[in-house]
C-alpha cells in the first residue's frame, strides 16, 4: 500500500495551497492591479495548453501544430452552453472539452498514421479548418467575435488548473503513459513488444485536445470576447515555443515554459513586433543550441524530500 | 446558357492566373524539401521580401517590370542562401522537428522583423501593366493575366532547363538522389544545396512581384496564406517532384477559383486545406508520386 501523505507530496500540496491562497487574498483585498491577475489566470490556462500539447508531442512524440483548433473547439462549445444555453459554467467548460476530445479523435484517427513533418502540416491544415469554421458560423458572431460574460475567477482558473495538470501527470506515469513513452523512443521496438501504437497515439491525442478544450473554455468564459482571429496558427506556434523552450517530454518543463513565455509575453504587451520577433530568435537559437530544451526530457520533482523513511 | 460558359471560361482564366503564383512558391518548396527534406516554412515569407524588393524597385527606383522582377530575385536569392546558411545549416544532422521547428521561427522572424522595418502598414504597388483589357467571346483577359501566365511558364521552363539540362541540375538531381553517394562523387552538396535554395527564393520572390501586381497591395503578412497553400499544392502534385508543384499550383488554382465562382469564396481556405489533408491520407506521396515502401 503506497503511502499518499509522504513528505513529497504534503510540501506539494502545501505549495499549491499557498501560492492559492497568497494569490486569492491579494485579489480579495484589492492589492492585485487587474493586469497581474489577468496574466495569472492566462499563466494557468496556458500552463494547461502546454502541458496538453506535451503529452502529444514530447511525451507520445507526435508532432501536432494544430493544438489552436481544439481550443477553439473547446471555446465556442462552452460559450455556447454558457451563454445562448445559459448553462451552468462547469458544464460548458466539460462539454467544450468533451467536444474538443471527440473531435480530437475524428481527426487523430486518420491522420496519426502520418510520421513527422506530415503529421505536423496535416494538424496545421486541420486547425486551419477548425477557424474558418467558426468564422463562417452565424451563431457565434462569424468574424466579428462571440460576447459573453466573464465568469471565471482566479480559484476556478487554479483548481482547473491543478486538476488538469496532475491528471496529465498521473496518466504520464501509468501504464498508458509508459506506452507513449516508448513509442517517443522507438515506435518499431514498440510495436514488436506489443504495444498498440495507434490505439496509444490515438489516446494521448484524445487527451490532448480534451485538456486543450478545457484550457479553451476557461479562455472563452474570462476574456469576454472570443474570435476566430484569436485560435489562428499563432496560437499554435506561441503553446509550441512554451513545449519547446521547456524541454519537449518534461511535464514541469512545459510548465515552466508556459510561465515563462506568459510573462514575457505579459512585459512586451506594449510591443508586439517585438514580442514575436524574439519568440523567433529564441525558437531558432534553441533548436540549434539546446534542441532538447531547458529541461529535455528530466523531471523538476520534490523526490529528495522523500528519500529518507518512504519506500 | 453562353452567360455560364463564360463565366466558366472566366473563372478558368482567374484560376489558372492565380495557380501560377502558387506553381512558382510551390517550386520553391518542392526543390528545398527534394534535397534537404526540409519544410522551408519561411518560403512564404520570402515571397513577402521579393514582394517588398520589387515595390522598392517600381516606386523608388522607378524601374520597369523586368528589371524590377530581376531586382526582387536577385534579393531574394542572397536572403535565401544567408537563412539556409544562418539557421539550417547547423541542422543539418539534427532530426526532422528541430528543423521544422527553426523554419517556424525563420518564418516569425521575417514575418515581425519585417513588420519592423516596413512597418505593418499596407502599401500598394504601383501600376505597372496598363490596363488593357482584351475580350474573346466575353471572357475577359487582363493585360496582367497574360504578363503573369507568360513570366511563370518562361520561369518553369528555365527552372526545367537548368535541372535538366545542365551540370548544376545534374548534380541538384543526385544530391536529392543520395547525399552521401553525392558526396563522394566529389559533389560539393553544401554548395548545391545553397544553389537549390537560390533557385527556390527567386523563383518565390517572381511570385511576390506578380501577387503585388495582381492584388495591387501588400503587407509584412502577405506570405503566411499563400505560403500555406503553396505547400498544399506541392504535396498534391507530390512534394520533392518539380513538375508535380506546377500541376499542383495550377489545379489548386483552378479549384479555388471554381469555390469562390461557386459564391462560397470565405470557404476557399478551408478547401485548400481539406485537400491537403485528404492527399495525405490518401496518398501521401502525391499525384504524380512513386509509393516508396517503409524499411525497418
Amino acid at each position: 500500500m503506497r503511502n499518499w501523505f509522504n513528505r513529497k507530496n504534503l510540501v506539494m500540496l502545501l505549495g499549491i495551497v499557498l501560492i492559492y491562497a497568497v494569490v486569492q487574498g491579494l485579489i480579495m483585498t484589492d492589492i492585485m492591479p487587474p493586469f497581474y491577475k489577468l496574466t495569472l489566470i492566462l499563466m494557468c490556462i496556458y500552463i494547461i495548453l502546454s502541458t496538453s500539447l506535451n503529452l502529444i508531442n514530447g511525451i507520445t512524440g507526435q508532432f501536432s501544430i494544430g493544438h489552436a483548433g481544439f481550443m477553439a473547439v473547446g471555446a465556442y462549445v462552452s460559450a455556447i452552453i454558457t451563454a445562448i444555453m445559459h448553462g451552468p459554467l462547469i458544464l460548458g467548460i466539460l462539454a467544450g472539452a468533451i467536444v474538443a476530445a471527440l473531435v480530437g479523435l475524428l481527426v487523430g484517427l486518420p491522420t496519426l498514421r502520418l510520421k513527422g513533418d506530415y503529421l505536423a502540416i496535416a494538424t496545421l491544415g486541420f486547425g486551419e479548418i477548425v477557424r474558418i469554421v467558426f468564422l463562417n458560423m452565424e451563431l457565434v458572431g462569424g468574424a466579428s467575435g462571440f460576447t459573453l460574460p466573464s465568469r471565471i475567477t482566479w480559484t476556478w482558473a487554479f483548481v482547473l488548473m491543478v486538476l488538469s495538470v496532475l491528471l496529465m501527470k498521473n496518466f504520464v506515469g501509468s501504464t498508458h503513459g509508459r506506452a507513449c513513452i516508448s513509442i517517443r523512443e522507438n515506435e518499431i521496438a514498440a510495436e514488436s513488444m506489443g504495444i498498440n501504437t495507434t490505439k496509444y497515439k490515438v489516446m494521448a491525442f484524445t487527451m490532448g485536445a480534451f485538456f486543450a478544450g478545457v484550457a479553451g473554455g476557461i479562455y472563452a468564459n474570462y476574456m469576454y470576447i472570443i474570435q476566430p482571429m484569436t485560435f489562428s496558427f499563432l496560437k499554435s506556434i506561441d503553446i509550441l515555443v512554451m513545449v519547446v523552450l521547456g524541454g519537449l517530454g518534461s511535464i514541469t518543463g512545459g510548465i515552466a515554459g508556459a510561465i515563462v513565455m506568459t510573462l514575457v509575453s505579459a512585459l512586451l504587451a506594449g510591443v508586439p513586433e517585438w514580442r514575436m520577433v524574439i519568440i523567433a530568435v529564441l525558437l531558432i537559437g534553441m533548436m540549434i543550441f539546446r534542441p532538447t530544451g531547458l529541461f529535455g526530457t528530466k523531471e523538476f520533482s520534490l523526490n529528495f524530500l522523500g528519500k529518507k523513511g518512504d519506500k | 446558357m453562353e452567360s455560364i460558359i463564360q463565366q466558366i471560361f472566366q473563372q478558368i482564366i482567374n484560376g489558372l492566373s492565380l495557380g501560377s503564383i502558387y506553381a512558382l512558391i510551390a517550386l520553391g518548396y518542392t526543390m528545398v524539401y527534394g534535397i534537404i527534406k526540409l519544410i522551408n516554412f519561411a518560403h512564404g515569407e520570402i515571397m513577402m521580401v521579393g514582394a517588398y524588393a520589387g515595390w522598392f524597385a517600381t516606386s523608388v527606383l522607378h524601374l520597369p517590370f523586368l528589371p524590377a522582377l530581376l531586382f526582387a530575385m536577385i534579393v531574394a536569392a542572397i536572403l535565401g542562401v544567408v537563412i539556409e546558411r544562418i539557421a539550417y545549416k547547423p541542422l543539418r544532422n539534427a532530426t526532422r522537428i528541430a528543423a521544422l521547428i527553426t523554419a517556424i521561427g525563420v518564418s516569425l522572424f521575417l514575418q515581425y522583423g519585417g513588420m519592423l522595418v516596413v512597418s505593418a502598414q499596407v502599401r500598394t504597388y504601383p501600376p505597372v501593366f496598363p490596363e488593357t483589357m482584351y475580350s474573346v467571346y466575353g471572357v475577359i483577359f487582363k493585360y496582367g493575366d497574360i504578363v503573369m501566365l507568360l513570366t511563370s511558364i518562361i520561369l518553369m521552363g528555365l527552372l526545367h532547363f537548368t535541372v535538366q539540362y545542365t551540370k548544376m541540375g545534374k548534380a541538384m538531381r543526385a544530391v536529392s538522389f543520395d547525399k552521401d553517394a553525392a558526396l563522394l562523387m566529389g559533389i560539393n552538396t553544401n554548395n548545391i544545396i545553397s544553389f537549390t535554395f537560390a533557385i527556390g527564393s527567386a523563383l518565390a520572390a517572381a511570385a511576390g512581384v506578380l501577387m503585388g501586381v495582381y492584388f495591387n497591395t501588400i503587407d509584412p503578412l502577405m506570405g503566411l496564406v499563400p505560403g500555406l497553400k503553396a505547400f498544399v499544392a506541392a504535396v498534391l502534385g507530390g512534394i520533392g517532384i518539380i513538375p508535380g508543384a506546377m500541376v499542383g499550383g495550377l489545379m489548386l488554382g483552378l479549384i479555388e477559383s471554381i469555390v469562390s465562382g461557386l459564391g462560397a469564396s470565405t470557404w476557399r481556405d478551408a478547401v485548400a486545406f481539406l485537400i491537403l489533408i485528404l492527399v495525405l491520407i490518401i496518398k501521401p506521396s502525391g499525384l504524380f508520386g512513386k509509393n516508396v515502401r517503409e524499411k525497418v
